[in-house]
């Protein structure tokens, strides 16, 4: 079934690309933003303080970063919930393709898509992020595709439960986005008060906030062997809980 | 036609919650015949054919096809059949070929797409995007998809709804097409006219029961042996003529145009006897056959169109 799979990888690649906002939307917005960001902050900070470019540095590549992946997200919500709507998951569920086969090409395009999209903004934003843009790239990938795929599996279970195309999106919203103010990525963890913390540690996005940092940094993956197995919790809990609750139709 | 049954259907029943979709369905589709299942929307048709297809699982009942079980042996079923899903689409943007293609590399063995899109007259329309495509060749490309692994068996759903009259016919050659490669054809419709000139057999389904099976022509005999013979005459005394032949059951007049109601198939003959004894001179001559449609309001007390 692996021909049958890349080929369906290959073929929704193409199609998205078809899409009005596809490629714009996904790649070419992203890194645009990032750009006109750093021209922006990048010539200010240059000329006030000196810890500034730390924050730049640090915080911009991965807010950039994880909103590629939580578009990516979202994106794959919406994608799954049209195809339900639309019979297109049932006329492909009445062939030998297996569900789960379905569902890993839409994943393989979504990392696909995050990782050409962090690529250009990396090359785009070299100029104005000299930080970490020569050393850490690769390392930060694997990090950001490894969140994404994580991430990707509540995605799966939003789009199991959401029941039309309609909801998806704004429902996908509605839960990602709050997980974000409290993920460390703005404020970090141990600078919420005490309550908040407790709900930012259950929270998905924070460990994946937490790694993205701090492999951008520089810390080797060692020191954050404990994002990675919450991570892997994560994807393990919301991939069995969306095979449990998956409809085709 | 030889009389292997190819689908083979024991008392299946199905719910959704507290609605039966279907219940105590049985029925044998043949080797090598066009099958059709007619009922009104609603009636279980299709969840009767998504049950056959291991799409669904009944409540209780037993299903054999190609003497497979259609819920256990779902993946080794999948290679063997083709199937037109009712109100299914493909992705907007997906293009013709590359929707053939993508059947094609799922199943062991496959057909040439190409030849595939030559004969069911979309050639031309290889490079558009599904989005673009009319209701016939969105059904004709839906009728290449479930050709394209040469399956023994071909599941049809609704084919033609929605499409005009001259697009239905093209795709009913189509489907004949089908039988003539020696596949079998399971269908479902609602238009009695489709099931008339298409069908080789059909089985009645209402509320979710079978009502009856067998060919159109045998359905109409069985349940509608009434004929009606329409004609013209200055004749005076024709009504008397007529009410003598054995099998006629009434006959009326209005200005000078006669009814004759009668059973059999033999009417028709015995009211042409009657008129070349009698020298009788008719103006005009019909006659009226009861079809499907007749069948289906004598069995059911209500029209299939309600």
């Amino acid at each position: 079934m692996l021909r049958g799979l890349l080929k369906l990888t290959w073929l929704e690649i193409k199609i998205f690309m078809r899409e009005p906002l596809g490629a714009i939307g996904t790649i070419a917005i992203p890194v645009l933003v990032f750009v006109v960001l750093g021209r922006f902050l990048g010539r200010r900070l240059v000329a006030t303080s000196s810890s500034a470019p730390a924050l730049i540095g640090i915080d911009v590549p991965v807010f950039a970063s994880v909103m590629i992946a939580l578009s990516a997200v979202l994106s794959l919500v919406t994608i799954i919930s049209i195809y339900r709507e639309g019979g297109i998951l049932k006329r492909l569920r009445a062939t030998p393709l297996r569900p789960y086969t379905i569902l890993a090409a839409h994943v393989l395009v979504k990392l696909a898509l995050t990782a050409v999209t962090l690529m250009l903004m990396m090359l785009a934003g070299k100029r104005y992020y000299p930080v970490g843009a020569d050393v850490r790239l690769f390392p930060f990938t694997v990090a950001l595709l490894f969140s994404t795929f994580s991430i990707l599996s509540i995605g799966f279970l939003i789009a199991s439960i959401v029941p039309t195309a309609r909801f998806a999106q704004p429902i996908g919203t509605v839960i990602l986005y709050p997980m974000l103010a409290l993920s460390g990525l703005f404020v970090p963890v141990t600078a919420l008060p005490p309550a908040l913390q407790m709900v930012a540690r259950v929270l998905p996005l924070t460990y994946a906030v937490s790694l993205l940092k701090g492999i951008w940094t520089g810390d080797p993956w060692s020191a954050h062997l404990s994002d990675v197995a919450a991570l892997v919790i994560v994807f393990a809990v919301f991939t069995a809980l969306s095979t449990k609750l998956f409809r085709w139709e | 036609m030889t009389s292997r049954s190819v689908i083979h259907v024991s008392g299946i029943r199905k719910t959704y919650g507290r609605t039966v979709a279907i219940d105590d369905v049985s029925l044998d589709v043949d080797e090598g015949e066009i099958f059709g299942l007619i009922g009104p929307n609603g009636a279980g048709k299709t969840t009767t054919m998504e049950c056959v297809e291991g799409l669904r699982t009944p409540d209780r009942g037993v299903i054999s096809v190609l003497a497979l079980d259609p819920f256990r042996d779902v993946y080794t079923l999948q290679n063997r059949i083709g199937v037109q899903l009712q109100e299914a689409q493909l992705q907007k943007r997906i293009k013709v070929w590359e929707a053939v293609d993508l059947w094609a590399s799922l199943y062991p063995r496959s057909l040439n797409g190409d030849r595939l899109l030559e004969q069911l007259g979309l050639s031309d329309k290889r490079n558009a995007w599904f989005m673009t495509l009319s209701g016939g060749q969105k059904q004709r490309l839906f009728i290449a998809l479930a050709l394209i692994n040469d399956p023994e068996l071909v599941f049809l759903d609704e084919l033609t709804t929605g499409l005009d009259p001259q697009a239905r016919r093209t795709i009913w050659d189509l489907v004949r097409g089908i039988r003539e490669r020696g596949k079998t054809v399971f269908l479902t419709t609602h238009l009695m006219e489709e099931a008339e000139r298409l069908c080789d057999r059909v089985a009645i389904i209402d509320h979710g029961r079978i009502i009856d099976i067998g060919a159109p022509a045998a359905l109409v005999a069985r349940h509608c042996p009434e004929r009606t013979v329409m004609l013209v005459t200055d004749e005076a005394t024709a009504g008397e003529r007529f009410r003598a032949i054995p099998r006629v059951t009434a006959v009326t007049c209005q200005d000078r145009r006669f009814t004759i109601l009668g059973r059999g198939d033999e009417l028709v003959t015995d009211v042409i006897h009657c008129l070349s004894e009698n020298r009788i001179r008719v103006t005009d001559f019909r006659t009226e056959l009861p079809n499907l449609e007749d069948v289906f309001l004598k069995l059911t007390g209500h029209s299939i169109r309600d």
